[in-house]
């Protein structure tokens, strides 16, 4: 029991108050480049839950059995970048050999993941904050889950700033960033929520 | 005479006129996250930069060896060598430092600045070239983290580089080292950016998403429109 409510709180931070886009700062680069439109913003973010998983569940016993164990460390860094590499390469493959209808859907995202800074970011925390397997995967699904709810609620909110009447200098990018400023606020008001239910 | 003049160019240009950060919009994760002080935006900026010239070197010294085809593993494997370097560095000498970037370090691997003048000028140009275009580029990354840095600490902790400032730190404006005074504040300065550059009769920089990232060139999502890709993708794969 005790564990389980762990795991849940590991989740809901990952998703609310630890929120990976809008309070760490990681993957900005799809979270502003991808979400002009909603389609897009759900199948790049459920690609991302996808290798997020996969790269936690691939990493985590290289770390522990491997390094950990051999003292090696400090080539955290190299080897996680390579193996999250690979793996991306190795489940477009596959996904393009046996499961067609998944690959259309989520394969063209695939490739602009390996140099996510969100998927590399997950998987160095789950090391630095010394989390066992289950808590490692429910972190990374919950962070996955965290970019998915940023993605999609700022998709909308992009949405609706087409047809605003922007003063001329803060358009583009200048009001993308104010925009997602004004959602990330939203997000603060999560802070403590976590502690309140458990704790 | 005229090399000189062209290296001096390949520096300056990376400092000002294509500014990694304010003009073609590129490493806006370490941007917005490292910036909450003067003094971590610095460690950051020169952390990336040494790992910047250096992979650059090496790359551009390589740029021969390597098959087109598997560049980027090669290219990844580079810089992550290099970032972990730096990150023994930082962890030995200024712990603090290490403490304050956290995540942030080893994630220069996947920094799309470095990955970025790999792809576009490390891989095409002379050992020289690429070194002093790292160089311009890493202190023009440095300059916008040091701008974004001071704004932030300045108004959001009253203090610059961790003395206090007299007025300003009575109340602090706390919003602003949290991080929607981070995408505020960089918001505002690309507004001013794109004013500057508009009043010069420059292109404003644009959010140009996809087409910033390294990756681009591999990406289906890129290429989409044009029918040769997938024939291309099959024989990489």
């Amino acid at each position: 029991m005790e564990l389980t409510k762990g795991l849940i709180a590991i989740l809901l931070t990952a998703i609310l108050t630890q929120n990976f886009v809008l309070s760490k700062f990681l993957g900005i680069c799809p979270f502003l480049g991808v979400s002009k439109k909603l389609n897009t913003a759900v199948g790049m973010s459920a690609a991302v839950i996808f290798v997020m998983a996969l790269a936690t569940a691939a990493t985590y016993p290289i770390n522990t059995f491997l390094l950990e164990k051999n003292g090696l460390g400090y080539l955290q860094t190299i080897v996680f970048i390579l193996v999250i590499a690979a793996l991306v390469q190795l489940v477009e493959i596959i996904l393009k050999k046996y499961i067609p209808a998944l690959y259309s859907a989520l394969g063209i995202y695939l490739p602009l993941i390996t140099t996510n800074c969100a998927v590399l970011g997950v998987v160095i925390l789950n090391v630095d904050n010394g989390y066992g397997f289950a808590q490692s995967m429910f972190n990374s699904v919950g962070a996955g889950l965290g970019f998915m709810l940023a993605m999609v609620m700022f998709a909308g909110v992009r949405e609706r700033m087409e047809s605003c009447d922007i003063p001329k200098f803060m358009r583009g990018l200048p009001i993308t960033l104010v925009a997602a400023s004004l959602v990330s606020v939203s997000f603060l008001g999560f802070t403590g929520i976590v502690e309140h239910i458990f704790g | 005479m005229a090399e000189k003049k062209s290296l001096f160019k390949e520096f300056s240009k990376g400092i000002v006129i294509e500014n990694p950060v304010l003009r073609l919009v590129l490493g806006t994760c370490p941007t917005l996250a490292t910036t909450t002080s003067v003094r971590s935006a610095l460690g950051m900026g020169l952390a990336a930069s040494i790992v910047l010239v250096c992979s650059n070197i090496v790359i551009s010294a390589l740029r021969k060896v390597i098959p087109s085809k598997v560049r980027i593993p090669a290219y990844i494997v580079v810089i992550a060598s290099f970032v972990t370097i730096v990150q023994m560095l930082v962890k030995a000498f200024t712990p603090e430092l290490d403490e304050q970037l956290g995540v942030f370090l080893p994630l220069i691997v996947v920094n799309c600045i470095i990955l970025g003048r790999a792809e576009a000028f490390a891989g095409k140009n002379p050992v020289l070239a690429s070194a002093v275009d790292g160089l311009g580029m890493g202190i023009g990354f440095t300059a916008a983290l040091f701008l974004m840095g001071t704004v932030r600490e300045v108004l959001g902790a009253g203090s610059f580089l961790g003395l206090s400032i007299p007025v300003l730190s009575q109340n602090p404006m706390l919003i602003f080292i949290l991080p929607p005074g981070g995408f505020f504040v960089f918001g505002m300065l690309m507004a001013c950016v794109n004013r500057l550059a508009e009043s010069r009769g420059k292109p404003r920089a644009e959010l140009r998403g996809c087409d910033a990232c390294p990756m681009a060139a591999t990406c289906k999502l890129h290429n989409e429109p044009k029918p040769e890709e997938p024939q291309e993708k099959e024989a990489t794969a």
